[in-house]
């Protein structure tokens, strides 16, 4: 009797096991299956003369990384240009979302539902017709083949991250505080500075990561609006992939995204994967 | 009722609608109008729908479109389904409590901040037929050319697009899931345990209800961007047949300006159909989410 019901036991513990081992080797298989595209790029950045079918270059080399950042180099004004356009955008995103994301997520009133599927409305219609549409219209204004215009374009994708994300802070948010602090004699400015911003600062945060990494990853929309003369580094990048020079590609692949991860790693103890915010990763 | 009172609402949502009004409408709306013919610039002001007619009927451009619009269909239907599948997968296995959980999902969500031109670009170095997959094969000596490896990207039935789409999807969907889950803890199973439901009983009457909206809003987003992506299908795609984005561009940046006209039109067709679909997707969804 008892002999049995160790066996079963010792079954139970084999079959825990196994459960446990196949888990793991599942896991693996995803991560490595993630992680494989990645490693790719290491291998082709410092790779040289490799050819077929070598499996591991023979010879390895710092060629790729010695052009991006050699004097005749694009790569520089590019990653100037899109550290420009991210941080603009960023900026004057959150600027001009914060008061539509605290009445949204503040108040109740007639026409909210509209209003919220308004802003959302980017997120479902392709930004090719956006920037189709507008490119002419540009054109005429000036704003064609500027920071200024591909800057403004970039709004339309990040608009509805940053209001969603801080609308979705000023829900759990308290105005009593404000009214206190305003009693307490405090003005407009230093009530905003003292007690609203450090309470919506985690919100700001991942609002801004959002509107950075959208910025940061457009190529579409600056392509068709800055008609060649804004060369950012997915626009370079993109033309240099059309070429034949895999270590180039794969190294400038790596500047790029390097800040990128980056900025995920420096900001991810603010995300929660519940927020509604989490869909900006989609537009990446 | 002060001025501020009446109408502090408007004021705080007018910058943000201004964005969405001036540039996303305006764009759309402009758009729309240079699709019927409508060019000002250039003289002409009569409306047609020559271009959309042109596109859908005529025999130089009708099989561009239909091809064009089937296998951006295939591609965008397939790499969603397919993603939020292995989303859901992903998810269960990261749930449980192992050894080496928070680096397994560190490197999960490692390619969510990637662009997807660079997803592209991974794709072609892993798949082409000199990419790192067939050289291990070569080493395996399954092949001894690279054209003996079979053609998975700049294929015609946009397997390369699809593979790129779902590397960087699976990890997207899969955070949604995940955060669901872990929200939920275990206190539902444990109850359904108790009343004698089985595993799969449990996955199928506890688990799947409640991470289904999280995978309908996250697919949604993958479906609405896929349809109309372009770097992707411009790195990964073939001559013939394109994705309709692709073509879209193309004949926008024709110098003939009656192609811009047809370009536009092709956009604002994708627009239409991604609006819809997403509609009904959403409807049929919350739906079926009630009658769960």
């Amino acid at each position: 009797m008892s002999k049995s019901k160790a066996a079963g036991q010792a079954k139970a513990a084999s079959g825990e096991r196994l459960r446990r081992g196949l888990h793991y080797a599942a896991v693996l298989l995803l991560i490595i299956l993630l992680m494989t595209p990645l490693l790719a790029f290491l291998f082709n950045a410092f790779s040289f003369r490799w050819f077929y079918p070598q499996f591991f270059p023979n010879e390895l080399s710092l060629r790729a990384w010695e052009s991006i950042f050699a004097a005749n180099s694009k790569v520089p004004e590019a990653l100037l240009n899109s550290t420009i356009l991210a941080v603009g955008v960023t900026i004057s995103s959150v600027i001009i979302g914060l008061p539509a994301a605290r009445a949204l997520g503040l108040y109740s009133f007639r026409g909210k539902r509209i209003v919220e599927f308004l802003v959302i409305s980017p997120t479902i219609v392709p930004g090719i017709a956006v920037a189709m549409g507008l490119n002419i219209n540009f054109i005429r204004w000036g704003l064609n083949g500027n920071l200024l215009g591909v800057g403004l374009v970039h709004l339309v994708p990040v608009m509805p991250y940053v209001v969603l994300t801080l609308a979705g802070v000023f829900a759990n948010y308290d105005p009593q505080f404000e009214q206190q602090a305003r009693s307490l004699g405090a003005g407009t400015l230093a009530t905003f500075w003292h007690v609203t911003l450090p309470a919506i600062f985690p919100g700001i945060v991942v609002a801004s990561l959002f509107a950075y990494l959208i910025s940061w990853s457009q190529y579409i929309l600056t392509f068709l609006i800055g008609a060649g003369q804004v060369i950012t580094m997915p626009v370079l990048l993109f033309s240099t992939a059309s070429g034949t020079n895999n270590a180039l590609t794969a190294a400038m692949s790596l500047v790029f995204v390097a800040p990128a991860i980056l900025i995920l790693v420096l900001t991810a103890r603010y995300l929660s994967g519940k927020s509604s915010a989490i869909g900006g990763f989609g537009q990446i | 009722m002060s001025f501020w009172d009446r109408w502090h609402i408007p004021i705080m949502l007018a910058p943000t609608m201004a964005v969405i009004f001036f540039l996303f409408f305006g764009g759309l709306v402009y758009g729309t109008m240079t699709s019927l013919g409508w060019q000002p610039l250039i003289g002409r002001t009569e409306i047609s729908l020559d271009a959309y007619y042109n596109i859908l009927f005529s025999p130089e451009m009708a099989h561009i479109f239909w091809q064009g619009l089937l296998l951006t269909v295939w591609v965008s239907v397939g790499s969603t389904f397919i993603s939020a599948v292995l989303a859901l997968l992903s998810a269960l296995l990261l749930r449980r409590t192992f050894v080496g959980k928070r680096l397994a999902t560190f490197l999960f969500q490692l390619n969510l901040p990637v662009p997807h031109v660079v997803a592209a670009i991974g794709i072609l170095f892993l798949f082409s037929q000199s990419g790192v997959l067939s050289r291990a094969g070569a080493q395996l000596g399954l092949f001894d050319f690279p054209r003996d490896f079979p053609v998975m990207v700049r294929d015609r039935f946009g397997i390369g697009m699809m593979l790129s789409f779902v590397w960087k999807e699976v990890p997207f969907i899969g955070v949604i899931v995940l955060a669901i889950l872990q929200s939920l803890g275990v206190d539902y199973e444990d109850l359904a345990r108790s009343l004698g439901a089985n595993r799969w009983q449990r996955f199928r009457y506890v688990i799947l209800p409640l991470v289904m909206p999280g995978i309908l809003s996250g697919s949604i987003i993958v479906f609405a961007f896929t349809f109309g992506s372009y770097e992707v299908p411009a790195i990964l795609g073939v001559r013939f047949p394109r994705t309709l984005p692709v073509t879209a561009v193309r004949f926008f940046r024709n110098p003939d300006l009656n192609a811009r006209t047809e370009g536009m039109a092709i956009s604002i067709i994708i627009s239409i159909i991604v609006f819809f679909l997403v509609l009904g997707y959403m409807w049929l969804s919350r739906r079926a989410i009630r009658q769960d």
